[in-house]
């Protein structure tokens, strides 16, 4: 188990620097760059390019991207071009605010989900299923941004029950949390019934049943948590989704996250605090991915088995786990 | 594929055909997958019409500030924009956008994904390590992220646009056909052609893939809806298809400087965004029940 988790740990460090080489070459093929950001509108050429020279910009790709590994790997991933602060602070400024709308995002969406799942696959075939299963398609299929507006447009301008955008008040985070949730909600609720139906008619059931356990005990604990792979695998792939879906979200509500920081530094050419952003980011995403698989351990023992077990076994839980996700 | 009943083994022209039909008939027989086919055979003609039937210079973006702002009415049944523009010829306009970057971008991402991945599952090793280390990385960023920086840097119109959001749906199509042709690549045809002495493309791209279809269509269908999004949340940030094209997310992005007064016109893009989604989910779903009914218990 240890040493699983230790060769999945060591695996990100290529990972990331494949993402960083992407990102930062990726921008540098963008026209124009951060100079016409930051020089006066009246600057001569020479002034731009004396500030050209300072950011470095005048120098081979490669060689500034050799530069900024040397010292991301000493734990600096440079200064803004824009402001010249550190690209690491200001990402830890807006970190928790977006990780605040996420998980709460998260939280609603699962508390939401898997009973609605669970009650959908209990009522199979009927009316009450299928209303279930048409809001959880229309869930899959509402574009977030736009149930956002509408949000908007019900709860803060028609009832103004709760604020638009911003995050001053502690009630600002529910409209986005449930724009960016309700995807996720829905995508659950949907795999939530198709392994509980899997799981409802196994004999193990009829056996709990028949040996006179309550039909709650029954669905809730022998059901579920024999349903309950599938269903953390779309969590943990939708957290990644989440996240990301959180670049729009924050845009809707102005809040002030790391989606806009993204958006906002790209538009000024901020590579640094792009490059670093996207680095941290999809740091964070891998360590959730990874958690995600350890708790297939604990919900699983014979995926546990697995993990420490020969490299072929590893291979194979990584296929199994991309027929559920397919 | 392994039936060897001796009717069929006579008959094996009209077996195949009635494989298709089969999968045909359990696709009519369902409701959700009919009402999502009809509504993208629908927005297709819309599309195609309201190109014909509008002029674009004339009626879809040429400005009227008499008429600036108008709630819905007979006359403007969908109302008017901050131009003057009937959105209702916008939005019709608008579904060829949304179609065209959907369908060309999953084109790109298949014929990527589809070629990478059956190449992967087929040699394996050193070949299959750097594919699908590759399409870790690319995966590990977010779709919308990944997607942005692509279009930023190669700068903002439409062809850029759809090989950004192709090159993002790549992976999935990579792991889809990787998953497939592993589990067809060590069945005995396959072993047939080699013993033959067919070429390894032959054998991949006529003998493999052929039986790794069904996953891939069914990914195809879904995708394009996901692209379809994806599209519309670039142009919602203003990275998208720049004005006066009536791309939806642009339209959008208009809507919600004016939704404290004007609601309307933030409604019929995104309902419009929300139906043809909707369509391809449905279509989606059916394909997969059709083509492999073991997945539907």
């Amino acid at each position: 188990m240890y040493r699983y988790v230790l060769k999945r740990l060591l695996l990100m460090i290529p990972v990331m620097l494949g993402v960083s080489l992407l990102v930062y070459c990726v921008l540098d093929l963008a026209p124009g760059d951060a100079v016409s950001f930051l020089a006066p509108a009246d600057a001569t050429l020479e002034e731009r390019e004396q500030i050209r020279h300072d950011l470095g910009l005048d120098r081979n790709v490669f060689i500034r991207y050799a530069e900024y590994m040397v010292n991301m790997f000493h734990g600096d991933l440079g200064k803004s071009y824009l402001t010249g602060r550190d690209v690491f602070k200001t990402f830890a400024e807006k970190v928790p605010n977006t990780l605040y709308m996420g998980f709460t995002a998260v939280f609603i969406s699962v508390i939401l989900s898997i009973p609605l799942g669970i009650y959908a696959a209990i009522h199979r075939g009927t009316l009450r299923d299928n209303a279930s299963m048409v809001f959880a398609l229309f869930g899959i299929s509402i574009p977030n941004f736009w149930l956002g507006l509408l949000l908007i447009l019900y709860f803060s301008l028609k009832l103004r029950w709760l604020p638009s955008g911003g995050a001053q008040r502690p009630e600002s985070v529910i409209l986005p949390a449930i724009t960016l949730g309700f995807g996720m909600m829905a995508m659950l609720a949907r795999t939530t019934r198709s392994s509980m139906l899997e799981v409802i008619n196994q004999d193990y059931l009829r056996t709990a049943r028949a040996k006179g356990v309550p039909e709650r005990v029954v669905i809730n604990k022998h059901a579920l948590k024999n349903a309950l792979i599938p269903i953390i695998t779309i969590i943990g792939t939708q957290i990644s989704t989440v996240l990301g879906g959180a670049v729009v979200t924050e845009t809707v509500f102005s809040w002030p996250g790391v989606g806009r920081l993204i958006v906002d530094s790209l538009n000024s050419r901020d590579t640094p605090q792009v490059t670093g952003s996207v680095i941290l980011t999809t740091l964070f995403l891998s360590f959730i991915v990874l958690l995600v698989d350890i708790l297939y351990g604990v919900v699983d023992p014979r995926i546990k088995a697995q993990y420490t077990s020969s490299k072929k076994r590893g291979k194979s839980v990584g296929a199994d786990k991309q027929k559920v996700s397919a | 594929m392994e039936q060897t009943s001796k009717k069929l083994a006579h008959e094996p022209e009209k077996r195949e055909r009635s494989q298709t039909t089969e999968i045909l008939r359990r696709l009519r027989k369902n409701k959700g997958a009919m009402l999502g086919l009809a509504i993208v055979v629908f927005l297709v003609l819309v599309s195609i019409f309201s190109s014909v039937y509008f002029d674009y210079d004339s009626q879809v973006i040429r400005q009227n500030m008499l008429q600036r702002l108008k709630s819905p009415s007979a006359e403007h049944i969908f109302g008017t924009d901050e131009l003057g523009r009937d959105l209702f010829v916008r939005v019709l306009y608008g579904s060829r956008y949304s179609l065209v970057i959907g369908v060309v971008s999953v084109l790109i991402a298949l014929v990527l994904g589809v070629f990478l991945g059956a190449i992967a599952g087929y040699f394996g090793d050193v070949v299959e390590e750097v594919i699908m280390r590759g399409t870790d990385i690319f995966q590990s960023v977010p779709i919308t992220i990944m997607a942005i920086v692509i279009v930023v840097s190669l700068g903002q119109n439409m062809i850029n646009l759809m090989i950004a959001i192709g090159l993002t749906s790549v992976p999935g199509f990579v792991r889809i056909t990787r998953a497939s042709v592993l589990t067809v690549k060590n069945q005995e045809f396959v072993e047939a052609s080699k013993a033959i002495g067919l070429s390894k493309a032959n054998i991949i791209f006529n003998h493999i893939l052929p039986n790794c279809l069904a996953p891939i269509i069914v990914q195809t269908t879904l995708r394009v809806a996901t692209a379809i999004v994806t599209a519309s949340t670039l142009s919602f940030l203003g990275l998208g298809i720049p004005a006066p094209r009536p791309e939806w997310g642009g339209l959008l992005a208009t809507g919600r400087a004016h939704i404290r007064d004007y609601s309307y016109m933030t409604f019929f893009p995104g309902l419009a965004i929300m139906i043809t989604v909707l369509a391809l989910n449905l279509l989606g779903d059916g394909l997969r029940d059709a083509l492999d009914p073991k997945l539907k218990k």
